[in-house]
């Protein structure tokens, strides 16, 4: 049964997770998804001082203090960037580390100053702790997603053209740096209020995990969206689960390897781009073209001869099992003594392999320029992809060479 | 579009004085130039010459250190509905999960607003420009699944849904088929035509006498602009390119020859 508190950091934990994935896929949409980090880690310090300063272990606060140097830490970013000749990604891991290694020196620093108590606090904001989330922090996180969703929807149009084109989208008079600095607002305060229970050493990868993920089963940004935050849920509602059973554990940790999960199998299992759906293809691939390679390979042995032997076409191993295949598929027939024959289908099969392969290497040799963008092997036939004056125009040649494949008419 | 002479109709573009420069090296120096009629024009130069520089200097893109550009007599902020832009095709990850009747709805975005989507007007008018470019049947594709020819002709048909007075494009005949070639050579005719200006960055000498009516010479400086009869010379084109012309020549057909083999 679910107790009251389990309940608040369910809530609050899965809105967190929910609002992550959609900001967040416009952040590796954007190719910012190490900035989404940096911000995370340039946030400890601010923090740490925000409790040296005040010296109380007010959670906004604190908050506060971490989401101001987290934006100085983007604006560090930024600066390097613009006026040194320091690239984004080298400004990025710049930023990331030395405000991480303040972040840390002040924290030991606090410690030194203060009784055992604040120290575990502070330490919590490293790796994240959920159990310490109360009512009060939940709604906040509610309210903060609530209006995170609302901006993403109202202005869907708009941070789709910025994060897809952002050189036309100012040309068209969008104010492109306004948008770009609202989705890292939106960012900033998504990882402020993640802080407490992730932490800042991964509160970013609940950015990039369900963004990542959703893209592999979708080719259509709406749907990646909603993707994102169904992941997000997923990955809240288990992850809190699993860092409840697992007292032992930081929540962090916990939850972001749940979404490593979600990812996981994204990779594996999603049905276009999925890298299992991905190896299968190839190999069907390669039997598909060793089948062709086979059959244009007897044809043309009986073309200029007769029917092959077994030892005059099978070279690899490769082939034998190509062989077996085209047996199988009633295309060819072993006939006494070692001999290999086309039956009819074969025969029909052969013939527009052969033709298909010689009217491709006809179009290589007439439009060199074009061959490298245009030929492609999963296409038998160029009827698919060349125009029908230049398909005519490459029929014509290849029956004037005499290379029209005409083995069955005889 | 309204074609009736005025008497003092201003400039379609008017670029003053306009210097860009990355860590204080110049790209453009103090170029002036003021493009009056409607007219259809080719920026060509070396690689280096600030060519693409000078488009998106015009559209605001990368700032200027001086100088300022006037469209239709007003600064191009307040003229952005007019304008219709064709980017390099590497600027943007065709890996972006939009399909191509959505890109093309971008073009539809200038005229929308804040906050309006595209509804079925914009739809109808997307599709439409889809048809111009020849590539209607593939609406619904993911864009990645397009070859390069084809995104070409996917932002074509975006600066089309623009609908602008004024185009400006960016090398939209590098590496495309001749089928693709062919579409935007008609596409620029027919702008024309319709007494639109299209400014496009090229690179192949040889078209030029057959598709443009004036060239921009450019070298950094602006080294000539004219009409194609006057200004596309030995002389100016020596001046643009320096020794670099016959380098060029003779790089151009090694490399042909090279692709043969």
């Amino acid at each position: 049964m679910l107790d009251y508190n389990t309940a608040v950091v369910l809530v609050g934990v899965t809105a967190l997770a929910v609002t992550s994935g959609v900001v967040g896929t416009f952040l590796v949409l954007r190719r910012r998804a190490l900035a989404g980090d940096a911000l995370a880690h340039a946030s400890l310090p601010g923090l740490v001082g925000a409790f040296l300063l005040f010296e109380r272990r007010d959670l906004y606060l604190l908050l506060s203090g971490a989401l101001i140097s987290a934006l100085l830490g983007i604006a560090v970013i930024a600066a390097l960037r613009r006026y040194t000749r320091i690239k984004e990604d080298a400004a990025i891991g710049i930023v990331l580390s030395v405000f991480f290694g303040a972040g840390i020196v002040l924290s030991r620093l606090a410690q030194n100053r203060t009784t055992a108590g604040s120290k575990a606090g502070l330490d919590s904001f490293l790796l994240g702790k959920t159990a310490g989330m109360i009512y009060q922090d939940a709604l906040i996180i509610v309210i903060l997603s609530l209006v995170t969703l609302g901006i993403v929807f109202v202005l869907f149009k708009e941070l789709k053209l910025v994060t897809f084109d952002p050189g036309f989208a100012i040309a068209q008079g969008w104010p492109t740096l306004g948008l770009d600095l609202m989705i890292l607002s939106l960012v900033a305060v998504n990882v402020m209020i993640g802080l407490p229970a992730v932490g800042v050493v991964l509160v970013a990868a609940l950015l990039i995990l369900p963004a990542v993920s959703a893209r592999f089963w979708t080719e259509r940004l709406d749907t990646m969206i909603l993707l994102a935050a169904g992941f997000g849920a997923i990955i809240g509602i288990t992850g809190t689960f699993l860092s409840a059973s697992f007292d032992r554990f930081p929540a962090g940790p916990v939850i972001i390897l749940t979404g490593s999960f979600v990812l996981g199998i994204s990779m594996l299992a999603a049905p276009r781009r999925g890298l299992v759906v991905q190896v299968i293809r190839d190999y069907r691939f390669r039997k598909e073209i060793e089948c062709r390679a086979l059959l244009e390979e007897i044809y043309e042995f009986a073309e200029q001869r007769s029917w092959p032997t077994k030892e005059q076409v099978l070279h690899r191993s490769g082939e034998r099992a190509a062989l077996r295949r085209l047996i199988h598929q009633g295309l060819v027939r072993e006939m006494g003594n070692d001999h290999l024959e086309l039956t009819t289908p074969g025969m029909r099969r052969a013939e527009s392999v052969v033709l298909g392969s010689r009217l491709w290497k006809m179009f290589l040799d007439t439009h060199p320029d074009l061959a490298g963008s245009l030929v492609d092997l999963s296409h038998e036939s160029v009827d698919e992809i060349l125009p029908p004056d230049t398909v005519r125009e490459l029929n014509e040649l290849v029956r004037l060479q005499g290379r029209w494949p005409s083995l069955s008419a005889r | 579009m309204d074609r009736a002479p005025h008497q003092n109709r201003p400039a379609v573009i008017d670029i003053h004085d306009v210097t860009v420069a990355y860590h204080r090296k110049p790209v453009l120096w103090d170029i002036d130039l003021a493009i009056a009629e409607p007219s259809l024009v080719a920026v060509l130069g070396p690689n280096g010459a600030g060519k693409s520089t000078l488009v998106k200097a015009v559209l605001g893109l990368v700032p200027l250190v001086s100088g300022e550009v006037k469209v239709l007599g007003e600064r191009i902020s307040r003229e952005r509905k007019l304008i219709g832009y064709v980017p390099q095709r590497e600027s943007v990850d065709w890996d972006f999960p939009v399909t191509v009747l959505d890109v093309v709805l971008m073009g539809t975005y200038g005229r929308l607003g804040w906050f309006r989507r595209p509804g079925k007007s914009e739809r109808q008018s997307a599709m439409e420009c889809l048809e111009r470019v020849g590539l209607a049947p593939l609406a619904h594709q993911q864009i990645g699944q397009l070859s390069g020819g084809q995104q070409q002709r996917a932002f074509l048909a975006r600066a089309l849904a623009q609908d602008a007075v004024l185009y400006f494009m960016d090398e939209p005949m590098a590496g495309v088929d001749a089928a693709t070639e062919r579409v935007i050579f008609g596409l620029l005719r027919e702008l024309h035509s319709l007494g639109k200006t299209v400014v496009v960055v090229h690179h192949d000498l040889r078209t030029v006498p057959t598709y443009f009516d004036d060239v921009i010479l450019l070298n950094r400086r602006l080294v000539a602009y004219g009409k194609v009869e006057t200004t596309f010379t030995t002389e100016n084109l020596r001046k643009t390119y320096g020794g670099q012309l016959a380098a060029l020549e003779i790089a151009a057909e090694a490399v042909q020859a090279s692709a043969r083999e």
